[in-house]
């Protein structure tokens, strides 16, 4: 691993673009994202069935607690659309009686936890812990495709391998056992955009939702550094005509 | 790039011979070229230490009136400073309305600073327009000061029933923040 | 005007500051006038990088501080929030996360430029072992670092590098436990370790600068190493190696932007992301690229102590460098031997590189022994003999008549090949 990224910051030095190389015990299917690449953007119709299968799936079980609705406006949704989805939790709050009570969701709340602490999640899921997902695209190695080859890489397990108990086989979970059952499947979901719910269409989706909660910066900072770029190249050439000058009338 | 053409105003002057006031032309160029990456360079830094989205995104408050007795007035809490909300009885408006503009340091009509046909609701933001300090007046026991409305007991500046200084050293009314009537007793501060 | 300094300088107001405080003059003779021998190539740029490089890291150090949480229960969520909410904190984060890196990179390059060009031999030894503290500084400044965000490799880098200690015979659990302020890495860990990564960056400016006065008093070194002997030699700092300077910069900055903005994350750990938990190591910890030679040193004996032992030994070592080596020439073009030993020595750093990164396992067990002995031998063993051996190639009589008259003996190999700059 470490001779690749050594070897990528060499080519950069030198000028050539060198393609990331994840040491992976398993080898993950390289996928086609919108979003890679120098002009990548996230393709907002996908990032909206995404978020429709985490509402209605994925959120049953995982948190995503750094995520506010408000920034719901990244994938395309209107405000109205934003208030309408916060305002579907009950968010715990102090009423002014002093006792706990609950209000309706702002589009500024953090998105709703399925639970209100890990040891509540670890009762409720036979001691396992589903990782909030707010940044789980840049939590594992291998980003976007690991997510989609996890989402879709559930099979039986081969022969002479003893499950554990309450534990799934996935070709691309590290280890093969997984305590999450099959999130996803053909007809998982009613896409409300009329898009055929296919098993990878979903995965496909939710992915691109995961990796722009991960990642709300990167449309601006691919644009900005596209500006950043052309502009550093063109005082890169400024300065060396004006080094060539300057250097003109030494002998050396 | 307004910088190179500023460049090339000055070029020709100079009597360089033609080789000459080229190669100052580009390194007029390349430095006007550099400090405009620096100044872009600096935006991102002082930019940072402006309000945030998620500070941004908290700047409206709804407020419950109900409960605010006539005669009374509330302390709310909005982006962080204290907003005065008073539920002014009939003499209290009067007073604010009769008073003629030339008596007041920093003229302005009651109606101005009410939302017409709600005007026993009296909101501003309670920081005295001195140097900062919140006046006195929401509690039944605070000083009100001559003018009936809210004392600053940092310099003695008082306001009236309308939140208008009347007494100096501050120079400006106790500002009115952005809001309006969601419904007839309920308001949305910001 | 007894005590008075007498300025050159035109300006009224800035000729009264100098003849009280002669700023202007020092910067007039250091950076302006100061002579510089006229055939540095492009490895000389890297002082120049460095020192831009360390005011990047401080700046955007500073405004990160101003959002940043010392506390185990906000340190993670709060560099979310720079990341997602803070103006430009996303741009601040990764230029400061990848600014560590291209740090790193270019002072291993300033360090090799100097190891192939003999810069740090007689008289430059101290500006050489400046140069090492410095360095040292940097790697305690960009652990302490790594450590804040509260990721998982933030915690486990954080437990396993203070744990070194513990290696020390009789007091080493007392220092790791007065490290820690605690028996864990936990938040008074965390608050003091951000406490001196605000701190040492300053002191990093001070050995800087002691670094530069010292590279002024004895003049740089030169691609063929030898001293110059006539102002047909050198040229002025400014223009000439300012704009050159500048031209570097750039392109340097160019390969920075790329990194910040098309590949933020490729130098950086995956596990990081996942907030630190005390109860779960990760399957493969490794730390952060720059660090993985020394690593692969540490983990290459069986032996807790022999193997600290051997990893600070790794960096003492370039203390007492400029005495080991014992040839009478400096730059490697006059050193047909060592010049070999140079490559060798970095295809052994990227080894140890590599090993660094792999889990101790088979093969690279063997590959990380041979490599650390074979970083030890070339300083302690042919560094010292390969230069009393060595027969050298005739050395040019100045800079300025790089070949001697005729007569003067062969072109060195490869020297009528290679021009000596590129311009």
């Amino acid at each position: 691993m470490s001779v690749h990224r050594l070897a990528a910051v060499a080519a950069l030095l030198t000028g050539f673009a060198a393609a990331p190389a994840f040491a992976q015990e398993i080898e993950l299917p390289k996928q086609n994202w919108s979003f890679d690449g120098p002009f990548g953007t996230f393709d907002k119709a996908a990032a909206q069935r995404g978020f429709q299968i985490y509402k209605d799936v994925c959120s049953n079980c995982h948190s995503m607690k750094q995520v506010y609705y408000r920034n719901l406006s990244g994938i395309g949704l209107s405000d109205a659309q934003i208030k309408a989805i916060a305002a579907t939790v009950d968010v715990p709050t102090i009423g002014d009686d002093g006792q706990p009570t609950e209000r309706k969701g702002l589009p500024a709340d953090h998105f709703k936890s399925p639970y209100p602490n890990e040891r509540a999640a670890r009762a409720a899921q036979n001691g396992a812990l589903p990782p909030d997902q707010s940044v789980i695209e840049k939590a594992r190695e291998g980003g976007a495709d690991y997510i989609f080859a996890l989402l879709t890489g559930y099979t039986d397990p081969p022969a002479g391998v003893k499950m554990g108990d309450g534990m799934n086989y996935n070709k691309y979970f590290p280890g093969h056992q997984i305590a999450m059952a099959a999130p996803l499947s053909d007809g998982r979901v009613d896409y409300i955009d009329g898009t055929k719910p296919t098993l990878e269409q979903e995965a496909r989706d939710v992915t691109t939702f995961l990796a722009y909660v991960a990642n709300p910066e990167m449309e601006e900072r691919k644009r900005t550094g596209i500006r950043v770029v052309l502009f550093l190249a063109m005082l890169s050439g400024l300065t060396y005509v004006v080094k060539r000058q300057v250097w003109s009338d030494v002998d050396h | 790039m307004s910088a190179t053409a500023h460049a090339t105003g000055h070029t020709p002057g100079d009597g360089h011979p033609e080789d000459g006031s080229k190669r100052d032309f580009l390194k007029m160029v390349t430095a006007a070229s550099a400090f405009i990456g620096v100044g872009a360079l600096a935006w991102p830094l002082i930019d940072s230490m402006n309000p945030s989205s998620d500070v941004l995104a908290l700047s409206s408050v709804d407020f419950e009136l109900a409960p605010v007795a006539l005669g009374s007035a509330v302390t709310v809490v909005w982006r962080g400073k204290p907003v005065f909300v008073r539920h002014r009885t009939a003499e209290e408006i009067k007073g604010a309305e009769d008073v003629s503009l030339n008596q007041l340091i920093d003229p302005a009509t009651d109606a101005s600073r009410v939302k017409s046909g709600h005007d026993q609701w009296l909101v501003v933001i309670g920081i005295c327009t001195h140097l900062g300090c919140v006046p006195l007046g929401n509690k039944p026991t605070d000083p009100r000061g001559e003018w009936g409305g809210w004392f600053c007991p940092c310099h003695g500046s008082q306001y009236d029933t309308s939140g208008r200084v009347r007494h100096g050293p501050a120079p400006l009314n106790l500002a009115v923040p952005p809001y309006g009537f969601v419904s007839d007793s309920k308001i949305k501060i910001g | 005007m007894v005590g008075l300094h007498t300025s050159d300088i035109k300006n009224p107001v800035i000729n009264w500051i100098d003849t009280r405080l002669p700023i202007f003059t020092m910067m007039q003779k250091e950076y302006g006038v100061f002579p510089t021998p006229k055939n540095f190539n492009y490895f000389w740029n890297f002082g120049a990088l460095a020192m831009v490089n360390l005011m990047i890291m401080i700046v955007t150090g500073i405004f990160l501080a101003m959002n940043y949480n010392a506390s185990t229960a906000g340190a993670f969520d709060s560099v979310e929030r720079i990341m997602r909410d803070v103006n430009y904190g996303w741009l601040l984060r990764y230029v400061h996360a990848n600014g560590a890196s291209m740090f790193f990179i270019v002072v291993y390059i300033h360090m090799f430029r100097s190891l192939y060009y003999g810069s740090y031999k007689k008289p430059r030894e101290l500006l050489w072992m400046i140069g090492v503290a410095i360095l040292l500084l940097m790697m305690a400044t960009a652990f302490m670092g790594y450590v804040l965000p509260w990721g998982q490799m933030s915690y486990w880098g954080a437990t396993v590098i203070t744990n070194l200690f513990s290696a020390i015979p009789l007091v080493g659990d007392s220092i790791v436990t007065l490290l820690w302020g605690g028996f864990s890495v936990d938040n008074p860990t965390l608050n003091r370790f951000f406490s001196l990564h605000y701190l040492l960056p300053f002191v990093i400016i001070g050995v800087v600068f002691l670094h530069i006065v010292a590279l002024h008093v004895t003049g740089s070194n030169n691609p063929l190493g030898i001293d110059v002997k006539s102002s047909q030699d050198t040229l002025p700092f400014h223009p000439y190696y300012t704009v050159k300077d500048l031209f570097g910069m750039c392109i340097y900055l160019l390969v920075f932007a790329s990194l910040v903005f098309f590949a933020p994350n490729y130098l950086g750990h995956a596990d990081n992301y996942i907030p630190a938990n005390p109860l779960v190591t990760p399957t493969h910890i490794v730390p952060e690229w720059y660090f993985l030679p020394f690593y692969a040193i540490l983990r290459s004996v069986p032996s807790k102590l022999g193997g600290v032992i051997l990893m600070f030994s790794s960096i003492a070592i370039l203390f007492v460098l400029p005495w080991l080596d014992t040839s009478p020439v400096r730059s490697a073009r006059f050193r047909p031997i060592y010049r070999w030993m140079m490559v060798a020595f970095v295809v052994d750093c990227v080894l140890l590189g590599e090993v660094g990164g792999r889990p101790p396992e088979g093969i690279w067990v063997v590959v990380g022994q041979l490599s650390t002995l074979y970083y030890f031998l070339h300083f302690l063993v042919l560094v010292p003999v390969v230069g009393k051996m060595e027969h050298p190639l005739p050395l040019p009589e100045s800079i300025s008549r790089p070949v001697l008259p005729s007569g003067g003996g062969p072109l060195p190999a490869g020297y009528a090949a290679k021009p000596m700059e590129k311009v």
